[in-house]
Protein backbone atom coordinates (compact mmCIF):
# COMPACT_ATOMS: atom_id res chain seq x y z
CA UNK A 1 0.00 0.00 0.00
CA UNK A 2 2.89 2.59 0.71
CA UNK A 3 4.64 0.90 -2.63
CA UNK A 4 1.44 2.79 -4.12
CA UNK A 5 1.69 5.98 -2.24
CA UNK A 6 4.90 6.23 -3.53
CA UNK A 7 4.30 5.71 -6.93
CA UNK A 8 1.43 8.62 -6.55
CA UNK A 9 3.80 10.86 -5.00
CA UNK A 10 3.05 14.43 -6.38
CA UNK A 11 6.47 15.06 -7.06
CA UNK A 12 8.54 18.16 -5.65
CA UNK A 13 6.66 20.49 -3.82
CA UNK A 14 6.12 23.73 -5.52
CA UNK A 15 8.13 26.60 -5.56
CA UNK A 16 7.86 30.24 -4.57
CA UNK A 17 8.10 32.96 -6.89
CA UNK A 18 11.17 33.91 -6.72
CA UNK A 19 12.59 30.68 -5.50
CA UNK A 20 15.15 28.66 -6.71
CA UNK A 21 15.66 24.51 -6.06
CA UNK A 22 19.56 24.15 -5.53
CA UNK A 23 19.94 20.44 -5.10
CA UNK A 24 23.02 19.54 -4.12
CA UNK A 25 25.21 22.21 -6.49
CA UNK A 26 24.27 24.54 -3.65
CA UNK A 27 25.39 28.15 -3.72
CA UNK A 28 28.12 27.97 -6.90
CA UNK A 29 24.92 26.72 -9.35
CA UNK A 30 22.97 29.47 -7.73
CA UNK A 31 25.84 32.33 -8.45
CA UNK A 32 26.56 30.77 -12.24
CA UNK A 33 22.45 31.42 -13.08
CA UNK A 34 22.66 35.45 -11.19
CA UNK A 35 25.85 35.45 -13.34
CA UNK A 36 24.94 34.42 -16.80
CA UNK A 37 21.69 36.81 -16.55
CA UNK A 38 23.26 39.70 -15.32
CA UNK A 39 25.88 39.60 -18.86
CA UNK A 40 22.83 38.89 -21.22
CA UNK A 41 20.75 41.66 -19.61
CA UNK A 42 23.79 43.89 -20.12
CA UNK A 43 24.56 42.55 -23.60
CA UNK A 44 20.24 43.08 -24.51
CA UNK A 45 20.80 46.76 -22.95
CA UNK A 46 23.79 47.43 -24.16
CA UNK A 47 22.20 46.81 -27.96
CA UNK A 48 19.12 49.04 -27.01
CA UNK A 49 21.39 51.95 -26.57
CA UNK A 50 23.44 50.96 -29.46
CA UNK A 51 21.19 50.60 -32.26
CA UNK A 52 18.91 53.67 -30.88
CA UNK A 53 22.14 55.87 -31.87
CA UNK A 54 23.61 54.20 -35.17
CA UNK A 55 22.16 54.03 -38.21
CA UNK A 56 22.83 50.20 -38.16
CA UNK A 57 19.20 49.47 -38.48
CA UNK A 58 16.50 51.07 -41.14
CA UNK A 59 15.19 53.97 -39.47
CA UNK A 60 11.29 53.03 -39.71
CA UNK A 61 11.99 49.73 -37.93
CA UNK A 62 14.32 51.05 -35.09
CA UNK A 63 11.16 51.13 -32.28
CA UNK A 64 10.41 47.27 -33.33
CA UNK A 65 13.92 46.55 -32.96
CA UNK A 66 14.43 48.03 -29.24
CA UNK A 67 10.63 46.57 -27.94
CA UNK A 68 11.87 43.02 -29.17
CA UNK A 69 15.12 43.69 -27.43
CA UNK A 70 13.55 44.91 -23.91
CA UNK A 71 10.77 41.74 -24.41
CA UNK A 72 14.03 39.45 -24.93
CA UNK A 73 15.86 41.60 -21.45
CA UNK A 74 12.56 40.98 -19.50
CA UNK A 75 12.34 37.41 -20.78
CA UNK A 76 15.96 37.07 -19.38
CA UNK A 77 14.88 38.55 -15.64
CA UNK A 78 12.03 36.96 -15.03
CA UNK A 79 13.84 33.07 -16.17
CA UNK A 80 17.67 34.00 -14.19
CA UNK A 81 16.92 36.83 -11.42
CA UNK A 82 13.10 35.46 -11.19
CA UNK A 83 13.81 31.85 -11.67
CA UNK A 84 10.30 31.29 -13.56
CA UNK A 85 10.72 27.49 -15.10
CA UNK A 86 8.23 25.36 -17.13
CA UNK A 87 8.40 22.95 -14.05
CA UNK A 88 5.23 21.33 -12.35
CA UNK A 89 6.65 22.88 -9.19
CA UNK A 90 5.91 26.05 -11.36
CA UNK A 91 2.85 26.23 -12.73
CA UNK A 92 0.65 28.51 -10.32
CA UNK A 93 3.59 31.46 -10.64
CA UNK A 94 3.56 31.22 -14.82
CA UNK A 95 -0.46 31.03 -14.85
CA UNK A 96 -0.75 34.20 -12.82
CA UNK A 97 1.92 35.63 -14.67
CA UNK A 98 0.20 34.72 -18.06
CA UNK A 99 -2.68 36.33 -16.80
CA UNK A 100 -0.67 39.09 -15.76
CA UNK A 101 0.68 39.75 -19.29
CA UNK A 102 -2.46 39.10 -21.09
CA UNK A 103 -4.35 42.46 -18.65
CA UNK A 104 -0.96 44.96 -19.48
CA UNK A 105 -1.36 43.81 -23.35
CA UNK A 106 -5.44 44.75 -23.44
CA UNK A 107 -4.41 47.91 -21.75
CA UNK A 108 -1.89 49.19 -23.39
CA UNK A 109 -2.72 47.83 -27.07
CA UNK A 110 -6.80 48.50 -26.54
CA UNK A 111 -5.54 52.12 -24.87
CA UNK A 112 -3.27 53.17 -27.82
CA UNK A 113 -5.48 51.53 -30.91
CA UNK A 114 -8.72 53.07 -29.39
CA UNK A 115 -7.31 56.78 -29.16
CA UNK A 116 -5.32 56.47 -32.41
CA UNK A 117 -9.38 55.69 -33.89
CA UNK A 118 -10.10 58.57 -31.75
CA UNK A 119 -7.61 60.76 -32.95
CA UNK A 120 -8.22 59.52 -37.05
CA UNK A 121 -11.77 60.59 -36.95
CA UNK A 122 -11.33 63.79 -35.22
CA UNK A 123 -12.66 66.54 -36.91
CA UNK A 124 -9.27 68.87 -37.21
CA UNK A 125 -8.88 71.41 -34.73
CA UNK A 126 -8.59 74.04 -37.16
CA UNK A 127 -12.20 73.09 -38.89
CA UNK A 128 -13.66 73.21 -35.34
CA UNK A 129 -12.48 76.77 -35.00
CA UNK A 130 -14.24 77.76 -38.01
CA UNK A 131 -17.26 76.16 -37.00
CA UNK A 132 -17.51 77.85 -33.91
CA UNK A 133 -16.99 80.80 -35.46
CA UNK B 1 -5.12 3.14 -5.33
CA UNK B 2 -3.20 0.00 -5.92
CA UNK B 3 -3.73 -0.15 -9.95
CA UNK B 4 -4.52 3.37 -10.50
CA UNK B 5 -2.73 5.39 -13.64
CA UNK B 6 0.12 8.08 -12.59
CA UNK B 7 -2.00 10.58 -11.10
CA UNK B 8 -1.41 13.85 -12.82
CA UNK B 9 1.32 16.13 -10.80
CA UNK B 10 -1.14 19.31 -11.49
CA UNK B 11 -4.34 17.94 -9.72
CA UNK B 12 -6.59 20.03 -8.16
CA UNK B 13 -8.42 19.08 -5.11
CA UNK B 14 -7.32 17.44 -1.72
CA UNK B 15 -6.14 14.51 -1.20
CA UNK B 16 -3.54 12.93 1.57
CA UNK B 17 -0.35 11.89 1.42
CA UNK B 18 1.67 9.64 3.59
CA UNK B 19 5.09 12.00 5.23
CA UNK B 20 6.48 15.40 4.03
CA UNK B 21 4.63 18.99 2.91
CA UNK B 22 1.76 19.16 0.92
CA UNK B 23 3.36 20.10 -2.50
CA UNK B 24 0.97 23.65 -3.39
CA UNK B 25 -1.17 22.27 -5.04
CA UNK B 26 -4.28 21.32 -3.47
CA UNK B 27 -2.64 17.83 -2.78
CA UNK B 28 -2.23 16.93 0.86
CA UNK B 29 -3.83 20.44 2.48
CA UNK B 30 -3.21 23.78 1.94
CA UNK B 31 0.47 24.91 1.00
CA UNK B 32 3.56 25.28 3.32
CA UNK B 33 3.22 29.22 3.83
CA UNK B 34 6.21 30.15 2.45
CA UNK B 35 4.44 29.32 -0.81
CA UNK B 36 1.37 31.02 -0.04
CA UNK B 37 3.55 34.55 1.24
CA UNK B 38 5.36 34.31 -2.48
CA UNK B 39 2.35 33.80 -4.30
CA UNK B 40 0.57 36.52 -2.66
CA UNK B 41 2.68 38.80 -3.54
CA UNK B 42 3.65 37.36 -6.52
CA UNK B 43 -0.02 37.91 -7.29
CA UNK B 44 0.56 41.75 -5.64
CA UNK B 45 3.45 42.60 -8.01
CA UNK B 46 1.72 41.79 -11.00
CA UNK B 47 -1.12 43.89 -10.20
CA UNK B 48 1.33 46.44 -9.70
CA UNK B 49 2.57 45.74 -13.62
CA UNK B 50 -0.62 46.27 -14.71
CA UNK B 51 -0.70 49.62 -12.73
CA UNK B 52 2.02 50.71 -14.69
CA UNK B 53 0.72 49.51 -17.78
CA UNK B 54 -2.07 52.23 -17.82
CA UNK B 55 0.83 54.67 -17.32
CA UNK B 56 2.56 53.49 -20.02
CA UNK B 57 -0.15 53.13 -22.24
CA UNK B 58 -0.98 57.26 -21.10
CA UNK B 59 2.76 58.02 -21.50
CA UNK B 60 2.39 56.48 -25.11
CA UNK B 61 -0.88 58.31 -26.25
CA UNK B 62 0.30 61.46 -25.01
CA UNK B 63 4.18 61.24 -25.99
CA UNK B 64 3.35 64.00 -29.09
CA UNK B 65 1.34 66.32 -26.97
CA UNK B 66 3.82 68.31 -26.32
CA UNK B 67 1.50 71.99 -26.57
CA UNK B 68 4.29 73.59 -27.91
CA UNK B 69 6.84 72.81 -25.20
CA UNK B 70 9.99 70.64 -25.56
CA UNK B 71 9.98 67.29 -26.82
CA UNK B 72 10.97 64.08 -25.97
CA UNK B 73 14.34 64.41 -28.21
CA UNK B 74 15.18 67.72 -26.89
CA UNK B 75 15.37 67.10 -23.14
CA UNK B 76 16.37 63.41 -22.77
CA UNK B 77 20.12 62.59 -21.72
CA UNK B 78 20.66 59.23 -23.09
CA UNK B 79 24.17 59.00 -21.13
CA UNK B 80 22.72 59.47 -18.03
CA UNK B 81 19.71 56.80 -18.96
CA UNK B 82 22.16 55.11 -19.28
CA UNK B 83 23.93 55.19 -16.13
CA UNK B 84 20.99 54.85 -14.24
CA UNK B 85 20.11 51.62 -16.05
CA UNK B 86 23.96 50.12 -15.48
CA UNK B 87 23.37 50.68 -11.95
CA UNK B 88 20.27 49.49 -11.46
CA UNK B 89 20.78 45.91 -13.35
CA UNK B 90 24.14 45.78 -11.22
CA UNK B 91 21.56 46.45 -8.01
CA UNK B 92 19.44 43.68 -9.06
CA UNK B 93 22.31 41.18 -9.39
CA UNK B 94 23.54 41.86 -6.01
CA UNK B 95 19.82 41.28 -4.57
CA UNK B 96 20.23 38.11 -6.27
CA UNK B 97 23.73 37.76 -4.30
CA UNK B 98 22.04 38.93 -0.82
CA UNK B 99 19.28 36.13 -1.24
CA UNK B 100 21.64 33.35 -2.37
CA UNK B 101 23.61 34.47 0.81
CA UNK B 102 20.68 34.17 2.87
CA UNK B 103 19.70 31.11 1.81
CA UNK B 104 23.05 29.81 2.72
CA UNK B 105 22.98 31.73 6.11
CA UNK B 106 25.38 33.95 5.55
CA UNK B 107 25.36 36.95 7.32
CA UNK B 108 28.20 38.37 6.08
CA UNK B 109 28.16 37.91 2.31
CA UNK B 110 23.95 38.99 3.29
CA UNK B 111 24.99 42.56 4.65
CA UNK B 112 27.61 43.40 2.47
CA UNK B 113 25.41 42.82 -0.98
CA UNK B 114 22.65 44.50 0.77
CA UNK B 115 24.93 47.19 0.92
CA UNK B 116 25.68 47.52 -2.33
CA UNK B 117 22.53 46.66 -3.58
CA UNK B 118 21.23 49.64 -1.59
CA UNK B 119 24.29 51.95 -2.64
CA UNK B 120 23.20 51.16 -6.19
CA UNK B 121 20.16 51.90 -6.22
CA UNK B 122 20.07 54.79 -4.18
CA UNK B 123 22.95 56.22 -6.90
CA UNK B 124 20.12 55.40 -9.10
CA UNK B 125 17.09 57.68 -7.32
CA UNK B 126 19.88 60.62 -6.86
CA UNK B 127 20.74 60.54 -10.44
CA UNK B 128 17.05 60.82 -11.60
CA UNK B 129 16.29 63.41 -8.75
CA UNK B 130 18.67 65.16 -10.51
CA UNK B 131 17.66 64.47 -14.35
CA UNK B 132 14.06 65.44 -12.69
CA UNK B 133 15.45 69.28 -10.85
CA UNK B 134 17.27 70.10 -14.09
CA UNK B 135 13.95 69.73 -16.35
CA UNK B 136 11.96 71.66 -13.97
CA UNK B 137 14.46 74.01 -14.07
CA UNK B 138 14.88 74.35 -17.52
CA UNK B 139 10.60 74.93 -17.19
CA UNK B 140 9.70 71.62 -18.26
CA UNK B 141 7.80 70.39 -14.81
CA UNK B 142 4.84 68.41 -15.31
CA UNK B 143 2.35 71.22 -15.34
CA UNK B 144 4.65 72.29 -18.94
CA UNK B 145 2.66 69.36 -21.53
CA UNK B 146 0.47 66.36 -21.43
CA UNK B 147 3.60 64.89 -22.50
CA UNK B 148 5.78 65.49 -19.81
CA UNK B 149 2.28 64.94 -17.15
CA UNK B 150 2.59 61.62 -18.33
CA UNK B 151 6.31 61.71 -17.87
CA UNK B 152 6.60 62.82 -14.52
CA UNK B 153 3.86 60.92 -13.73
CA UNK B 154 5.53 57.36 -15.16
CA UNK B 155 8.94 57.47 -14.59
CA UNK B 156 8.12 59.54 -11.30
CA UNK B 157 6.04 56.62 -10.06
CA UNK B 158 8.99 53.94 -10.78
CA UNK B 159 11.24 56.17 -8.61
CA UNK B 160 8.54 56.12 -5.68
CA UNK B 161 8.56 52.39 -6.17
CA UNK B 162 12.42 52.10 -5.60
CA UNK B 163 12.33 55.18 -2.86
CA UNK B 164 10.39 52.47 -1.00
CA UNK B 165 12.11 49.96 -1.77
CA UNK B 166 15.18 51.06 -0.52
CA UNK B 167 13.48 51.64 2.67
CA UNK B 168 12.53 48.18 2.72
CA UNK B 169 15.86 46.99 2.44
CA UNK B 170 17.22 48.59 5.09
CA UNK B 171 14.33 46.96 7.05
CA UNK B 172 15.52 43.82 6.43
CA UNK B 173 18.99 43.95 6.85
CA UNK B 174 18.14 45.87 10.33
CA UNK B 175 15.67 42.95 11.00
CA UNK B 176 18.47 40.20 10.12
CA UNK B 177 20.82 42.03 12.63
CA UNK B 178 18.31 41.79 15.18
CA UNK B 179 16.59 38.38 14.64
CA UNK B 180 18.85 36.27 12.11
CA UNK B 181 17.72 34.35 9.37
CA UNK B 182 14.10 33.06 10.98
CA UNK B 183 11.83 31.61 8.85
CA UNK B 184 9.49 34.72 8.70
CA UNK B 185 12.32 37.16 8.07
CA UNK B 186 13.24 34.92 5.49
CA UNK B 187 9.81 35.33 4.00
CA UNK B 188 10.24 38.90 4.21
CA UNK B 189 13.54 38.55 2.04
CA UNK B 190 12.03 36.42 -0.55
CA UNK B 191 9.11 38.72 -1.25
CA UNK B 192 12.16 42.18 -1.09
CA UNK B 193 13.95 40.58 -3.82
CA UNK B 194 10.63 39.62 -5.69
CA UNK B 195 9.99 43.51 -5.40
CA UNK B 196 13.45 44.53 -6.12
CA UNK B 197 13.55 42.34 -9.67
CA UNK B 198 10.17 43.46 -10.52
CA UNK B 199 11.14 47.02 -10.29
CA UNK B 200 14.11 46.58 -13.07
CA UNK B 201 11.64 44.58 -15.02
CA UNK B 202 9.74 47.88 -15.42
CA UNK B 203 12.97 49.60 -16.11
CA UNK B 204 13.66 47.68 -18.72
CA UNK B 205 10.55 48.81 -19.97
CA UNK B 206 11.08 52.47 -19.50
CA UNK B 207 14.34 53.23 -20.93
CA UNK B 208 13.11 51.73 -23.78
CA UNK B 209 10.06 53.11 -24.33
CA UNK B 210 10.37 56.41 -22.64
CA UNK B 211 13.95 56.96 -23.37
CA UNK B 212 15.23 55.14 -26.36
CA UNK B 213 11.65 54.93 -28.51
CA UNK B 214 10.96 58.77 -27.19
CA UNK B 215 14.33 60.42 -28.21
CA UNK B 216 14.35 58.97 -31.47
CA UNK B 217 11.32 60.32 -32.31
Amino acid sequence: MSEAHHDAAPGPEDLAPGEERLDGSGVAHGVRGYLIGLVLAAGLTAASFYFAGSGLIYGPAIPAALVALAVAQMGVHLVFFLHLTTGSDNTNNILALAFGILIVTLVIVGSLWIMANLNHNMVPMSRVMQMQR
Amino acid sequence: MSLAEPMDPNRVGDLPIEGGEAPGRGLGGPAPVRIVVGYGFWIFILSDMVMFSAFFAAYAVLAGATAGGPTAKQIFDLNNVAIETGCLLASSFACGMASLAAGARNPLWFHVSMAATFVLGAIFLGLELKEFAGLAAQGAGPQRSAFLSAFFTLVGCHGAHITAGLAWLLTMSAQVVAKGFRADIMRRILCFTLFWHALDIIWVAIFTIVYLIGAGR
